[in-house]
């Protein structure tokens, strides 16, 4: 900071006084609620206020048995985990060949690849009911897991593609000069240089796929409720302090995803630096 | 690999080196395609399929011309202008004992209930009253009698519109449009003239949610770029949890802050501000505060890249030529970030556009977006037309929008994790 210019004159040390404590704000505003709904999971009151009337464990003792609410969080596992594996498979062969690829028509295979995240996801499920509900995949894990798959794909494009940018490929010459057969370089030499953008591009896929809700909203038949699935609905009727011990499961999650995807960015960031 | 390649070539001499080289690259990018291949095919079947389908079903329009095929192949050549002639009438008459028969009345009847408000009720008394078909040459007088309306010229024209194959009736009604009995194109009755509205009202919701994440994102995003690297990574946490936070968990925490019994409200009236709890949430106010939060990050990292790559030399040689600190900013700083104000602003309004879950938790009534009503006349009213025009409509505006946005990043990446 000793080198930062805006702390010369009166006016500028206002001015980043200014940035401080709007940005203070801001980040309070960004964070706060998500703080604010965790303690009311603990409460032992049936009313989501502050202060709290005393501290239990209740309401996550209701979610552990509640048929419900289990079952919820096995099929966000399982649709999670599934659409996970074939994102990966077809976001991973199509990074690869998209590095490679070369052709004026590559912008548009990419904005077409991309293109499930921009589009709303409204459009999406609306289109995906109309079109899987004659062919049964309406109400079936198949369906969902086909649809979350489509949306958490780009994600992996997006990242293994960061990777095999960053990746020397003077490294798979070296492995075949030295006599490996092009699957046995991309296996030995390839795969293992490239496994922290496949391990981030998987979390994203996961994330994309825990989180949402609107082809769930159109798609699932009661057997398929997710996790957010089973929120939106309880949002709707009634908060009950068991959503908010939900909630807390939820942000769990997604705090040992972004966990594990900072360690994987340091990590990539110190072996460039080593390197 | 090329390497390999030249002393393969080297080798034999037979096969000019340039030909064997194209030939060679020619196969690398076949199998380069082939790899991306799967992927595409993949997208074909559970994404581009069904927003074709969608789209085509927004001009879809069989369902009359499968109840009443006589009917609409007799006004195939009636120009509109008087009242048709006796055999549509004896058409019409023959399918409707038909379509009765068949059960498709209903379908029809649904159909043309949306051109012309109380066609059901033309239709279906009509079918319940018409028992047989009626004596050549006497249907006219028969129709006429069971249901006035037969007499009607715009009973007839509606029929005739909605003989499909396709029609641009529920494009149309999506923008308060549709034909009048003439067939030109006229302002839709008030009280189906709803989507205007609708689709003003998103754009407005959209553009205030992007402001607001302008105006808040921008000294964070200044901050986070201008502190050192390890203070600002740890700031950045701030960003980042909630971005990796559930929708569903944030759109919660909201309701649950400013409910009228929520932490907001308890603060305010225990520092005496206020007496009676204010209604901070199913409203407007509501639905912007918890869409700000959601998307606020899609606004701070663009910025925050688009900062970070700002040379701080650029500032100083300003100092250093005289330039008081606030023009410096205006007029040295603030363009260079306009790239990142382009794309964070555009991401969070293309992403606004869309959004369903949080204005559906939120909002009152006079909040909802367009996807709402997607959603409405997909599930519950089953109005598949009119959700398909009203989502062909969106998304011919996110294509439109995601091609300049395409145009400003022009090759950067595009930051990941945007959720709906």
């Amino acid at each position: 900071m000793s080198d930062n210019p805006s702390l010369r004159t009166p006016s500028q040390r206002i001015a980043w006084t200014a940035t401080i404590v709007i940005s203070t704000l801001v980040f309070i505003f960004l964070i706060a609620p998500i703080l604010a709904i965790m303690p009311l999971s603990f409460s032992s009151g049936s009313y989501l206020t502050y202060p709290l009337p005393g501290l239990s464990l209740r309401w996550y003792d209701d979610f552990i048995n509640s048929p419900r609410w289990m079952n919820s969080l096995k099929n966000s596992m399982i649709i999670g985990v599934a659409s996970t594996l074939l994102s990966m498979v077809l976001g991973t062969l199509a990074a690869l060949g998209l590095a490679q690829w070369k052709s004026r028509f590559k912008p548009l295979v990419l904005a077409f690849v991309l293109s499930p995240v921009v589009v709303p996801g409204v459009i999406t499920a609306v289109g995906l009911y109309f079109f899987f509900a004659p062919i049964g995949l309406t109400g079936s894990y198949v369906g969902l897991i086909l649809a979350h798959t489509a949306l958490a794909t780009p994600f992996v494009v997006i990242t293994v593609g960061a990777t095999l940018q960053s990746f020397d490929t003077n490294l798979a010459r070296a492995a075949a000069s030295l006599g490996a057969s092009p699957l046995e370089a991309f296996r030995r030499v390839i795969l293992p240089l490239i496994l922290p953008g496949l391990a981030s591009g998987a979390l994203f896929a996961f994330a994309t796929s825990f989180d949402e809700v609107v082809i769930v909203l159109f798609m699932a038949g009661p057997e398929q409720r997710t996790l957010p699935r089973e929120m939106f609905s309880g949002i709707r009727e009634n908060i009950s302090p068991t959503i908010t011990a939900a909630a807390v499961i939820l942000t769990t999650v997604s705090v040992i995803l972004l966990a594990t995807l900072e360690g994987l960015r340091r990590r990539n960031e110190r072996l460039k630096g080593g390197g | 690999m090329t390497d390999a390649l030249l002393t393969g070539a080297n080798a034999s001499t037979d096969v000019p080196l340039k030909r064997r080289l194209r030939r060679a690259e020619r196969t690398r990018q076949v199998k380069a395609l082939a790899l991306v291949l799967p992927l595409l095919v993949f997208l074909l079947f559970t994404f581009a399929g069904p927003i074709a389908g969608m789209l085509w079903r927004a001009i879809d329009d069989r369902e009359v011309r499968q109840a009443l095929p006589q009917t609409v192949a007799a006004l195939a050549s009636w120009d509109g202008k008087d009242l048709p002639d006796e055999k549509a009438y004896a058409a019409l008459a023959s399918d409707i004992v038909a379509a009765r028969a068949a059960g498709t009345i209903a379908i029809a009847a649904k159909r043309l209930n949306y051109a012309l408000n109380g066609f059901r009720t033309i239709l279906t008394s009509t079918a319940r009253n018409l028992k047989t078909v009626p004596e050549p040459g006497t249907a006219k007088e028969t129709l006429g009698k069971i249901n006035p309306a037969w007499r009607e010229r715009t009973t007839w024209t509606t029929i005739k519109d909605a003989g499909g194959p396709v029609t641009g009736f529920y494009l149309l009604a999506a923008l308060d449009l549709t034909r009048n009995v003439d067939g030109a194109i006229v302002a839709a009755p008030p009280d189906q003239a709803i989507y205007r509205d609708v689709f003003a009202r998103t754009f407005l919701i959209s553009l205030g949610v992007t402001a607001l994440c302008l105006i808040l994102g921008f000294p964070v995003a200044y901050l986070l770029a201008t502190l050192p690297p390890g203070r600002s990574n740890l700031l950045m946490i701030f960003v980042l949890l909630p971005f990796w936070t559930s929708l569903l968990v944030r759109t919660c925490a909201w309701i649950v802050l400013l409910q009228s019994n929520g932490v907001v409200n308890d603060s305010l009236h225990w520092l005496g501000i206020i007496d009676a709890p204010l209604r901070l949430i199913y409203n407007r106010f509501g639905v912007c505060v918890a869409m700000t939060h959601v998307l606020l990050p899609f606004m701070i990292l663009p910025l925050y890249s688009s900062m970070k790559a700002i040379s701080p030399a650029y500032m100083r040689a300003a100092a250093s030529l005289g330039a008081p600190p606030l023009t410096a900013f205006l007029r040295i700083y603030l363009p260079q970030t306009l790239p990142g104000i382009g794309a964070g602003s555009l991401l969070v309004f293309i992403l606004a556009l869309g959004y369903y879950i949080t204005p559906a938790l939120v909002g009152g009534a006079a909040d909802q977006m367009i996807s709402y009503f997607i959603a409405l006349y997909t599930t519950e009213t089953a109005n598949w037309g009119l959700a398909s025009a009203l989502g062909a409509v969106l998304l011919l505006a996110t294509i439109l929008l995601a091609l300049v946005y395409g145009k400003l990043v022009q090759g950067q990446q595009v930051t990941g994790g945007m959720k709906n």
